[in-house]
């Protein structure tokens, strides 16, 4: 019992970094950009969030810088993309490599400022983005280890994807948004300024992504800085949104089970059963791959697909 | 109302060609790199001195120039893998899978038939990487023909799940028994390396042959016209009485075949042992490179040797300067940025309000 | 009242060369239901475009309701209360009626109020639709249904169908009419585009008439008849100085038989139709745009399956064999298809490797032999005049007439016995024109069975031996064109059968 509440708890934690990821990416493509830049937004957002911290020691200025990096990240692709007409896949590849680098090449560097050699977030925001402890609540068991015992990154995530979720289906803003996405030709001739769309939810999506950066670079090794930190969590992220079907209430559910599958192998005791660690590695991956290859073989679940009749495709409306 | 025209919109051009083509995309090249300049000035760093330590960094010694060949191998090989798939409008995104699965083939008669003949061995090696390569491709290209199955998303998630099969085999059946601390596969025999030739592993030699192979492929065979066919037209390639659905088949074997082949090179010159990292990315930065190539091997060939310079000499611009090695894939971004943009200029050019013309 | 829309003197040309609108005017009341009327390629669609925003005119005055103004997108059109209904439909087909009809409004409603006012909006004009069902569920009329809704709810004042009548059965065009003449009496003002006579003259208050990227004049539908709006669409006869060299032809090349094509729809492109190409014959085949003309040659040239009926060559039925099958029939076919760049030639590519395009198998061995493409490429530029840098251009750099050389050239290097041509002149200068003309007449001289796809009637009327007339996929007569009027072809193709038209 005990083991199942820390595997569940594990589970929603190392999940949170994709979700920011995955809505980030949802809200891109969403307007039909596949971008597969989401591990260099992360990185600059992670970059960001951990200097900011880092100098400020102040969590708020962390978070935001952090949305910032992965906003300006994000409007070179947006720029590239939409005004200028590029290959996605090629830009959305490039943008990563930058992205990583550039967060790589600031840790360095910041590395090299530093006395000690190392960085490490000062006290004040470590205190910050420690597990609640919430006398009382996060003392109930169960229910307040399960609801109150996590870094305030995860409500944050859950808040976003909520909204974002509403934002999406529920509002008519969000209409425009996913028109754009199905069909952009559509969009433009009842009269929604396309172009505007596509750079203000790009952007945004990229600050969503920024700030799971945060997380991989402030959480996930302690508060210590290290290169490298998102470590292809962006990736995974990218495959989430297919597993989500573009719709950020289902990315809670999906990071979370990604998020399990990749703790699950610590909690399954090699004496009950022993499977291949690689094996759960894997298996996010080839759930991902058969949604794909199962909704495109089934023509009648294909309404059920929320994916975006136009992903992938630019829009000049002179074409047609 | 009476709204007035919007300050700037875009609109089609008569297309730009040859020279104003060529001078475009230097043009980009002199402007990233301007704009590198003063990223690093703002770093605090001298920027002419940082790009005159990446030339020296790669070419200073006879080690710093056998290094960057060897950066350059499995790119210019992984390349041409994805550049035979691209040529056919088919996103293969999929090159890293391809590399580690070629890799894992090969590995299988390194580690188990390393008493054969050397020779024998190296061959069986060679196609065994093509087969594995091919095989993984051919799965994305198979379901594409039939459902239509969207291949950028599905080859990127066979990449982890060929990473992923590496790593159980690192794990379990393959693992080295003597590997103390984390688990490993075990350095192969020499006699399943890749001999060495003029000091690099002759994976140079294989690359610059299949770079000719790939350029005369897809220039000179039928088989190549059909691919250019079918990437630029499904409908004209109808009309020419072609077979899509076999030409797409074919060539997205070819294309992981080659792939698969960089992964041989890799795992038996390059690491001697497979990792799950005998990829390292080098799939990704292909597409790039292909890209920037226009998919003509030996333009791209040019491009993947200013790529492993880049990042051959910034590792020298760690040491001597402390600037992460990480610039030369900052600068690659910047580079790419900038020419991809430029291509807009080939088709398309803006229109300020009042019909002044923005060049 | 001042007119709801009033174009003065609107040109538009594309690249620099083409003027799809020269200078035209076109003015429209409310309370008044204007039919807009021309043959294919007039310039009906592209002044449409530049109503509802998606282009730009190069010169000329737009005024609504008095004022000038810039329409610079489809939200400014739409601010004016222009809204448009394209023949192609723009809905969004993973969405719900409703949800297509709210999109890009401003304005906030609660559903349940939504609904009532799409109800009560229904209800005005005689119309039912359930906002719940999706799209992708809907049949033609249904979307044409809540596209209309989507343009009304948005406020229009002004509408504009392009072609709304094209995809829809007899009963669904009158229940459509009925709506429009409600929308009328409420005081909208509406631009209606067909090719059917009998529609404009059932619908509309005036008739306004382009040829040619111009507008020839403006009638009184009451006051037309049907013969004065064809002559008006197809102008009066032009005296072509286009051969017709007598050939004796007797022998039958391919008999067409009880031939039934469906469209990727589902719907019958080509509906149950017979007849026989001859060599040494031009047979030109009339019909408005899309009413199977696409379909007939694909089928002809073995690209699209049959659902029914038999293709003979020599008694041997050809249909549905692959074009490389038949080419090994020792058939040779050529098909000159309407889409030149987007399927007969690469437009990438220069002009050797599109001369060999259906040749390069010819060679032994795995490589392409280039030798004898680059001397055809030569000797085409050569011959044909066709104007460009050099024979390693890519195709998409030449101008029309000179792609469409290209093409008929490599077609005709072939040395087909068959030769399909689909709107060969299409966009062609005249010079351009005659040159292909003169090189069909050759074909057909060296006992070449031609079948030319047209458009102009008095072309066809000048070039061929026969006249095929198509309407919605049937057959209304094959008429040879020294002996009836254009005019009598022009009712045809609107559906009237020989024996009438010619009354």
């Amino acid at each position: 019992m005990d083991m199942i509440i820390k595997f569940l708890c594990a589970a929603i934690s190392s999940g949170t970094p994709l979700l920011f990821g995955t809505v980030g990416e949802i809200l891109n493509e969403k307007v039909g950009h596949l971008n597969l830049g989401v591990e260099g937004m992360m990185s600059v957002g992670a970059c960001a969030g951990f200097m900011a911290g880092y100098y400020t020691d102040n969590f708020l200025i962390a978070i935001l810088a952090a949305a910032v990096g992965g906003m300006l990240t994000a409007f070179i692709y947006a720029l590239l993309t939409v005004t200028f007409m590029t290959n996605q896949n090629v830009t959305g590849l490039t943008l990563t490599i930058f992205g990583v680098g550039l967060a790589n090449l600031i840790g360095v560097f910041a590395l090299a400022q530093s006395p000690n050699g190392t960085l490490k977030l000062p006290e004040t925001i470590t205190a910050t983005i420690a597990n609640l402890n919430i006398p009382g609540l996060s003392d109930i068991p169960v229910i307040g280890t399960l609801l109150f015992s996590y870094n305030p990154f995860v409500y944050i995530g859950i808040a976003i994807a909520i909204l974002l979720q509403f934002y999406l289906y529920k509002t008519k803003k969000g209409l425009a948004v996913r028109s754009i996405g199905e069909n952009p030709a559509t969009a433009d001739a009842v009269g929604i300024n396309v172009n505007l769309q596509k750079y203000l939810n790009i952007m945004l999506g990229g600050a969503v992504c920024g700030i799971g950066g945060a997380y991989c670079s402030m959480i996930i090794n302690g508060g210590v800085w290290i290169n490298d930190n998102v470590g292809g969590l962006g990736w995974i992220a990218a495959a989430l949104v297919i597993f989500a079907n573009w719709k950020p209430g289902m990315a809670i559910f999906g990071s979370f089970v990604f998020g399990a599958l990749r703790v699950l192998k610590f909690y399954i005791p090699k004496s009950v059963i022993e499977i291949p660690n690689a094996f759960f590695d894997m298996l996010p991956f080839l759930m991902t791959a058969l949604v794909l290859v199962v909704s495109s073989a089934r023509k009648s679940s294909q309404r059920k697909s929320q994916m975006p009749s136009y992903l992938g495709v630019n829009y000049f409306r002179e074409d047609r | 109302m009476n709204k007035r025209e919007p300050l700037i919109r875009v609109v089609g051009r008569a297309e730009r060609v040859g020279k104003q083509r060529v001078l475009l995309t230097v043009g980009a090249i002199v402007l990233a790199l301007a704009f590198g300049a003063v990223f690093l000035l703002i770093m605090g760093y001298n920027p002419l001195q940082v790009y005159a330590t990446i030339l020296s960094g790669a070419f200073r010694s006879k080690l710093a120039r056998e290094g960057t060949v060897k950066v350059m191998i499995p790119l210019v090989i992984s390349t041409l893998g994805v550049t035979l798939a691209f040529k056919m409008r088919f996103w293969n995104i999929g090159a890293e899978g391809q590399i580690i699965m070629g890799a894992a083939f090969a590995s299988y008669f390194a580690l188990y038939c390393a008493h054969w003949n050397h020779w024998v061995l190296i061959l069986v090696m060679f196609l065994a990487g093509a087969i594995g390569g091919g095989l993984w491709g051919l799965i994305a290209a198979a379901f594409k023909i039939r459902w239509g199955t969207n291949e950028t998303l599905l080859t990127l998630m066979m990449n982890y799940i060929a990473q992923h099969i590496v790593s159980y085999l690192r794990d379990g059946p393959w693992k080295d028994p003597e590997a103390a601390g984390f688990s490993k596969i075990a350095r192969f025999d020499s006699n399943a390396a890749l001999d060495k030739v003029l000091g690099v592993h002759f994976g140079w030699i294989i690359a610059i042959v299949l770079a000719v192979i790939v350029f005369v492929y897809l220039k000179y065979t039928k088989q190549g016209y059909e691919i250019a066919v079918v990437g630029e037209s499904h409908e004209t390639a109808r009309y020419a009485g072609m077979n899509i659905k076999k030409i797409t088949l074919r060539t997205m074997f070819l294309s992981g075949a080659v792939c698969g082949i960089c992964g041989m090179v890799q795992a038996t010159g390059a690491d001697v042992t497979l990792t799950t990292n005998v990829a390292g990315g080098v799939g990704f930065t292909a597409i790039i490179i292909a890209w920037l190539g226009n998919l003509n091997p030996f333009i791209s060939m040019g491009i993947a040797g200013a790529f492993s310079i880049l990042e051959k000499g910034s590792t020298v611009v760690q040491s001597s300067y402390g600037l992460s090695a990480d610039c030369a894939d900052v600068l690659q971004g910047i580079v790419l940025f900038f020419v991809v943009a430029s291509e807009f200029f080939v088709r398309y050019r803006f229109v300020l309000r009042n019909h002044k013309e923005a060049k | 009242m001042p007119y709801a829309i009033e174009c003065k003197k609107i040109t538009k040309i594309f690249g620099n060369t083409v003027i799809a609108n020269d200078e035209i005017e076109l003015n429209l009341a409310y309370g008044e239901i204007l039919a807009l009327l021309g043959e294919n390629g007039s310039g009906k669609t592209t002044l449409m475009n530049m109503l509802s925003g998606i282009y730009h005119p190069d010169k000329g005055e737009i005024f609504v309701d008095g004022k000038q103004v810039s329409i610079n997108s489809p939200a400014d059109a739409k601010a004016l209360g222009i809204g448009m209904i394209h023949q192609h439909f723009k809905l969004v087909e993973s969405f719900t009626a409703g949800d297509n009809i709210l999109l890009g409004q401003d304005k906030k409603v609660k559903k349940s109020v939504f609904e009532a006012e799409i109800k009560k909006m229904c209800d005005e004009i005689g119309l039912s639709i359930d906002p719940n069902k999706r799209v992708s569920d809907m049949s033609v009329s249904e979307k044409q249904t809540t596209e209309i809704l989507k343009v009304l709810y948005s406020g229009a004042k002004i509408l504009i169908l392009d072609e709304p009548t094209a995809v829809l059965t007899p009963q669904e065009i009158e229940k459509l009419f009925d709506i429009l003449r409600k929308m009328k009496e409420q005081g909208c003002a509406i631009i209606i585009i067909t090719h059917k006579l009998q529609e404009v003259l059932s619908i509309s208050d005036r008739v306004t008439l382009l040829r040619k990227g111009k507008s020839v004049g403006t009638v009184i539908t009451k006051e037309t008849t049907p013969q004065q709006l064809t002559e008006l669409i197809v102008g009066h006869a032009v005296e072509l100085k286009i051969e017709r060299p007598e050939v004796e032809h007797s022998e039958t090349m391919l008999k067409i038989v009880d031939l039934t094509v469906k469209k990727s729809d589902g719907g019958l492109a080509i509906n149950d139709i017979s007849f026989e190409l001859n060599r040494g014959e031009i047979l030109g085949v009339a019909g408005i745009a899309g009413s199977g003309q696409k379909e007939l040659c694909e089928c002809i040239a073995g690209l699209l399956p049959a659902s029914h009926g038999a293709i003979l060559y020599k008694k041997e039925n050809i249909l549905g064999k692959e074009p490389l099958e038949i080419t090994q029939r020792g058939i040779s076919m050529s098909f000159v298809p309407e889409d030149r760049l987007g399927m007969g030639l690469v437009p990438s590519m220069d002009l050797v490797d599109n001369v060999m395009l259906k040749s390069y198998r010819n060679s032994d061995g795995i490589f392409v032999d280039k030798k004898p493409s680059t001397e055809l490429a030569e000797k085409m530029v050569e011959e044909l005049s066709i104007v460009t840098p050099n024979i390693s251009t890519p195709v998409r750099r030449l101008s029309g007439g000179n792609v469409q050389k290209v093409l008929l050239g490599r077609e005709i290097a072939s040395e087909p016995n068959v030769l399909i041509t689909a709107y060969p002149v299409r966009g062609l200068d005249i010079n351009s024109s005659y040159m292909i003309y003169s090189l069909l007449n050759e074909q057909k001289k060296k006992g070449v069975a031609v079948m030319f796809i047209g458009e102009d009637l008095d072309v066809l009327c000048a070039l061929c031996d026969r006249v095929m007339v198509l309407c919605h996929g049937e057959i209304t007569g094959i008429v040879d064109p020294r002996q009836v009027k254009k005019e009598q072809i022009g009712l045809m193709m609107t559906g009237m059968k020989y024996e009438e038209a010619v009354k």
